[in-house]
């Protein structure tokens, strides 16, 4: 089950925010730091982790203090599903 | 009459008024009346004086949004120093770039005084180094404490209407470079015909989470509230862009009249607020939603009204201005006595005759939405490329002349004399003239506005050409507008040897990283080509228009083939 947490990231970050499919995302990869998610993607990724994986999050939880790649990301799924 | 003033007035008359409601995150608002307002700014001015700093020398303010910036920079003014707001380092600005940045801006504006944080002193005193300018104070803002003013004393009283009141600056090396220098008479002389152009009067509320450098922000959203006693509900730009909708609940909750936002904003909150934060929130309180700031659109505004109508947003509320920093703020305000005009064009003939011609039956017009008319004693001319004026729905550069225009840029004499024209400043922006209102089109120059933000291209094509494997100089930088977010996305196209697809996008990602970590602003695409794909001018330079103009055909004709 939770295996399908970073492949699920991954696609939404690379289609919808970087709009480049083709584009491979390593899972240890830093986004915002590096500047591939800049702070306005922030809250529409943030709506696609409650849709896709039923958790709620608070406004600030996304943020650089927080994470900054996908398996991160995931962890904090993990963590809110469990 | 200048700032000193006005405050002294303020503090006698309603000291117990609450001049911000200060928005904070995850802990309850605050309200400043103007006694704790004052006595915060009167702490900074003894500071600053200890500290031997000088009526009429800049003070630089490095803080972030909140209650420490505010009693800085009214300290700096009771003092008579100028303060002038430095972008606070980003997550994802890297370090070493500010710390260029910061020098830089020490070597130009050459300030008495910095003032920050504890723990962002080392990062200062090492640009001041490396700025060799040692004479540089750091006042440290939790040292700060708060005073009883002492209005026999202050000298920020004497200073004189022509003396300068504060610098404004745009991010980025380029921008930095321009501190706009304002005097008090010039912003004193837009507070009043700027309230007199939005009726502003005892009623109103104005909410903002703009940040505080830069001209909309500044003034619209801190400067003209404060001293003009009315109140200010304040909330961090980083707190709205991760909760867009706090700026609807504060406006709901304080029953907010006036807020200014650049067009992007219409889109970001017609988009991204979900209906769970909108319960209960109330937006009939709003009489003006002034869209400024970066090129408008209708579209946005439309959405941005589809959206919360429901909410009791009135269609009447949405209005427009034309501003800039080099003009303290405003030059125009639209939407106020009666809805926004809006224009419908025919767009080829705005292309390619450059007339704004009124667009003949039914569907092909492009709707443009009017900034509307100058405001008392603001003069406006659209004039070609000889500098001669224009007749109404030409397209040309916008030219201004008003009584709010800059002293100069600071320390910068020779960019102060290329900006104006036998009196005029040469505002860069094109756009045309119809029945006395004003609409703003474009840029002439090569400037690209990213929600509201100006960025330089020569920065960006600067840090991308310093990436291995790109050839220096053979890179370009320009924005291509996004209808979905409402503002430029920015673009590079840079030129390498390698033919290799797996290594162009290796390097498209490290460019995309050295951009951003140098400049803060996130690239919509860094697309690597081949030797000879940028076209240059007859000079050798890079065509960045050209380029733009190449680069979408491409982008086009591949969305075609699949």
């Amino acid at each position: 089950m939770s295996d399908e947490i970073t492949p699920q990231l991954s696609g939404y970050i690379t289609t919808k925010i970087l709009k480049q499919p083709k584009r491979v995302l390593k899972d240890d990869e830093p986004l915002i730091s590096s500047g591939l998610i800049d702070s306005f993607s922030l809250v529409d990724l943030a709506a696609f982790v409650e849709d896709a994986f039923n958790v709620r999050l608070d406004d600030t939880e996304l943020s650089r203090e927080t994470f900054d790649t996908v398996e991160q990301l995931a962890g904090i799924i993990r963590q809110r599903k469990g | 009459m200048t700032f000193s003033h006005l405050l002294h007035h303020t503090y006698s008359e309603s000291p117990d008024q609450v001049a911000i409601h200060l928005l904070q995150n995850k802990q309850p608002d605050l309200p400043i009346t103007y006694r704790d307002l004052i006595h915060g700014a009167a702490g900074y001015a003894r500071a600053l004086k200890q500290a031997n700093v000088q009526p009429g020398e800049v003070v630089v303010l490095i803080l972030q949004h909140g209650a420490a910036l505010i009693h800085a920079f009214f300290g700096a003014v009771l003092h008579g120093a100028i303060p002038s707001i430095m972008p606070f380092l980003t997550e994802k600005l890297s370090p070493d770039r500010y710390r260029a940045d910061l020098a830089s801006l020490i070597e130009i504006i050459r300030p008495a005084a910095i003032v920050t944080y504890p723990e962002f002193v080392p990062e200062v005193q090492s640009a001041i180094n490396s700025a060799a300018g040692r004479s540089v104070r750091v006042l440290v803002s939790t040292e700060v404490g708060l005073a009883e003013p002492d209005f026999t004393t202050l000298s920020g009283l004497s200073r004189l209407e022509d003396d300068l009141v504060l610098l404004q600056h745009s991010s980025g090396t380029t921008g930095l470079q321009k501190g706009v220098a304002l005097s008090q008479r010039a912003v004193i002389h837009q507070l009043e015909k700027y309230r007199a152009a939005i009726r502003l009067s005892p009623p109103d509320v104005i909410v903002s989470w703009l940040p505080l450098y830069h001209d909309m922000g500044l003034i619209a959203g801190f400067v003209m509230p404060l001293l003009t006693r009315t109140p200010l509900v304040l909330m961090s730009p980083f707190d709205w862009v991760r909760a867009p909708y706090k700026l609807l609940q504060a406006v709901s909750q304080y029953r907010g009249t006036l807020t200014w936002l650049p067009n992007f904003a219409y889109n970001f909150c017609a988009q991204k607020i979900r209906d769970r934060d909108l319960e209960g929130v109330d937006l009939s309180s709003w009489r003006a939603v002034i869209n400024c700031s970066e090129p408008t659109y209708w579209k946005s505004q439309h959405a941005f009204l589809e959206r919360f109508q429901s909410r009791g947003l009135r269609p009447d509320a949405l209005a427009t201005c034309y501003a800039m920093a080099e003009n303290v703020f405003a030059v125009t305000q639209g939407g106020i006595l009666g809805p926004v005009t809006v224009d419908e064009v025919d767009q080829r003939a705005l292309l390619t005759e450059r007339r704004a011609r009124p667009s003949v039956g039914g569907d092909g017009g492009l709707k443009l939405l009017s900034a509307g008319r100058p405001l008392e004693g603001m003069q406006v001319r659209v004039l070609d490329d000889q500098r001669r004026d224009l007749p109404e729905r030409h397209l040309g550069e916008i030219a201004i002349r008003s009584e709010c225009l800059l002293t100069g840029y600071f320390n910068r004499d020779d960019l102060t004399a290329q900006a104006f024209h036998n009196g005029w400043y040469l505002t860069g922006d094109l756009g045309y003239l119809a029945n006395g209102e004003v609409y703003v089109t474009g840029r002439k120059k090569d400037l690209i506005i990213v929600g509201g933000k100006n960025v330089y291209p020569q920065d960006l094509e600067r840090l991308a050409g310093e990436v291995p494997g790109v050839h220096p100089g053979r890179v370009v930088a320009f924005g291509v507008f996004d209808e979905d977010a409402g503002t430029e996305a920015v673009v590079v196209v840079a030129e390498a040897d390698t033919e290799d697809e797996s290594e162009r996008q290796r390097l498209a990602g490290e460019i995309r990283q050295a951009v951003t970590r140098g400049s803060d602003v996130a690239l919509r695409q860094a697309h690597v080509v081949g030797p000879g794909w940028l076209l240059k001018t007859s000079s050798g330079k890079i065509a960045r228009l050209a380029n733009r103009e190449k680069y979408l055909a491409e982008v086009a004709a591949l969305a075609q083939d699949s």
